[in-house]
């Protein structure tokens, strides 16, 4: 046992407080606990502890080891960053949820058997909707229904497949699963729709984008990341991953080159840079998993930071499309500035943190020979460039000047932001100290000149596309729009289907009134009229006597006796039939 | 107020700032030539490799992208 506390409970306990305090105190208050929630997690030695019963499971809430250490530094450092940036938010409801939340994200990374893992999973998924609900707006309120009912679909999966896991092996073991079997295969859509993997990844990029200011700082780095980390425990050298994670690095590329909301075209290269990850964990190797442990580390820093600088300038502006942006670097200087260190960092740049990260990711695919996986991640290592690298900073801050003259914003938010850029470049420089955390040894040198001239060709021969492109005035123009993405199927698909069953059901209905309201009556009504003449003249129709010749007996026809009650002589009959079967039975049988 | 930066609203700047990294483009080319590879793929000894990978990369990206902008483009309003 240990003498520390569960940083998860000092973030979701202390949560509850924060409504009850006011000014410097709360601010004071507030950065406090995620401090102490590291120093908690310093103090947590290697192993399983902290355990309860639970029916018949055993509940384990501190499983310690190499990975889900370096996920639980990486959390409370944009914890604290996080909260930073948020400290001037005069919402208790963004405070409280944004607390729970990254305390279930560090829940989750401490789990250490299926069912913590689940409640920890949905605390997640509800905490996060209160960060979209808390943007008060009507588009952010459909988001976050749309979100967490997508979450519930997420959540049941894994909670299906946990209870067939646990059904068919006998155990709760929050450890290496494998693809095999129902119960796997349903953990493993749980865990990928959290991912975001295509075709399960539209919530993110609905979701997001509609989220407050502070609120998508959070959400960018927790929910994938966490996903990213049981992934990583549950799935390691899952062959189907290597190219679900190349082709999930590939597609979001395209959408952010077309998208005009810079928060939207941050959660499209969200998507792509989570797709290295994924690769990584199919890959497997040592190399590999080191290489997605590091990228998720230095990417919750870099991704951070650039939803920072997006949401400051929507802060300061109340915009954030790129078509009513531009020139803000002549006021924003130092996000500029922030906003580009991202940029560089997300782009793998050389002395940044992405480049000592992705790199060993696309060296494990070479080792694998895995050539079209190589060339499939290069290609969307040069395009996050495109996207992320120059469009983001140059649409928002350089372009053609919208005319906005605004303000850097409030100093807490250029520290958080300060502190973020600070730590990427920290990373991108000095590699040691987080290599030296990984889960395996680290046998790996960025900084040759092969790969830093390789890297920068990359880079800088695509920035020459985007020059070329825009100066010839190719490049696609930024427009209000809609890009269609995989959530049409339950936007407007859903409705599309009841419209189809309703016109449906009101053809049946149609057909039925016809049949059972018109036709059926007047035919009956007819027969019961003249029975006779009528089966005459069905007859006469049946062996195809000409119309002329129907008419005439239609006309001639005397009306028919038909008896007052006519049902009765035949029910008699019936009646005695049946009594005479009875007997023969009762008597003969 | 603060005194506005404007340092690229002049073309003279935009101009320099170009052929600054036209000429880094130029650099990056010719010491491809005299570094030692360590290649894992033959193409990746080929003299300039990235370079020409990552240019037709982006070009791909755009034509693509405005190719697919046909089909998914819609109007803002499209979910309202």
């Amino acid at each position: 046992m240990t003498d520390s506390i569960h940083p998860a409970i000092i973030l979701i306990i202390g949560a509850i407080f924060v409504p009850i305090m006011r000014g410097r105190l709360k601010s004071a208050y507030m950065l406090i606990l995620p401090i102490l929630a590291f120093i908690a997690l310093l103090k947590m030695p290697d192993g399983k502890y902290w355990t309860m019963n639970f029916l018949n499971f055993q509940l384990i809430f501190a499983r310690v080891d190499n990975l889900s250490m370096v996920f639980g530094y990486i959390f409370t450092i944009i914890t604290f960053i996080g909260i930073l940036f948020a400290l001037k938010v005069e919402d208790d409801l963004q405070h409280v949820s944004a607390l729970i939340y990254a305390g279930s994200a560090i829940g989750i990374t401490f789990a250490g058997d299926l069912i913590t893992l689940y409640l920890f999973w949905e605390v997640l998924a509800v905490s996060a909707t209160f960060l979209i609900l808390a943007r008060r707006t009507k588009a952010s309120r459909a988001a976050a229904l749309r979100y967490i009912l997508v979450h519930i679909f997420g959540g049941l999966c894994l909670l299906a497949g946990i209870m067939f896991y646990i059904h068919n092996s006998g155990t709760a073991e929050f450890g290496y699963i494998g693809l095999a079997g129902t119960g796997s295969y349903l953990i493993f859509i749980g865990i990928a729709l959290n991912a975001a993997i295509p075709p399960l990844h539209p919530w993110l990029q609905d979701a997001y984008p509609e989220s407050t200011v502070t609120g998508a700082v959070f959400m960018s780095a927790l929910t994938t990341k966490s996903a990213v980390y049981v992934m990583a425990r549950t799935f390691p050298g899952a062959e189907p991953l290597i190219w679900i994670g190349a082709i999930m690095t590939a597609i979001p590329i395209f959408y952010a080159v077309l998208e005009n909301d810079i928060r939207r075209v941050l959660s499209y290269s969200l998507i792509n840079q989570v797709g290295f990850m994924m690769c990584g964990i199919g890959i497997g190797t040592q190399l590999a998993i080191n290489g997605t442990v590091s990228h998720a580390f230095c990417h919750i820093l870099y991704k951070a930071l650039l939803f920072m600088a997006a949401g400051s300038v929507l802060h300061m502006t109340g915009k954030i499309k790129c078509t009513d942006l531009g020139g803000l670097y002549k006021t924003m200087p130092l996000t500029c500035l922030f906003c580009m260190i991202g940029a560089a960092s997300i782009s793998a740049f050389p002395l940044f943190s992405g480049f000592v990260s992705k790199s060993m990711i696309i060296s494990a695919a070479a080792y694998g020979k895995l050539v079209a996986v190589w060339l499939i991640l290069q290609f969307a290592s040069a395009g996050v460039f495109h996207h992320a690298g120059i469009k983001v900073p140059f649409f928002t801050f350089f372009g053609h000047d919208s005319g906005i003259r605004t303000k850097e914003p409030p100093l807490n938010m250029l520290l958080a932001m300060g502190i973020a850029a600070f730590l990427c470049i920290a990373v991108g420089v000095f590699p040691g100290p987080l290599y030296n955390i990984l889960p395996y040894p680290v046998d790996y040198v960025p900084y040759t000149a092969a790969h830093v001239v390789g890297q920068l060709q990359l880079l800088m021969f695509g920035a020459l596309a985007f020059c070329l492109l825009i100066l010839s005035g190719y490049y696609p123009a930024e427009m209000r729009a809609i890009n269609l993405d995989t959530d049409w199927f339950y936007r407007k698909g859903l409705s599309f289907l009841v419209s189809a069953v309703t016109s449906l059901c009101r053809w049946i209905a149609r057909i039925c009134d016809n049949l059972f309201i018109h036709i059926l009556p007047v035919r009956l009504g007819q027969l019961s009229k003249g029975p006779v003449s009528s089966l005459i003249i069905l007859y006469m129709k049946a062996t195809g006597s000409d119309q002329i010749a129907i008419e005439k007996f239609r006309k001639q026809r005397t009306p028919e006796t038909v008896s007052f009650n006519p049902m009765g002589i035949p029910v008699f009959v019936s009646l005695i039939f049946l009594f005479l079967l009875f007997v023969v039975f009762a008597f003969l049988g | 107020m603060k005194k506005e930066l404007k340092i690229f609203d002049k073309p003279k700047n935009v101009k320099k700032f170009l052929r600054l990294f036209y000429a880094s483009l130029a650099v990056l080319l010719v010491i491809d030539f005299f570094i030692p590879k360590h290649e894992m793929f033959v193409w990746e000894g080929a003299p300039d490799f990235f370079a020409a990978y990552g240019f037709f990369s982006c070009v791909l990206l755009i034509f693509i992208a405005k190719i697919l902008r046909i089909l998914i483009k819609r109007d803002e309003n499209y979910y309202d």
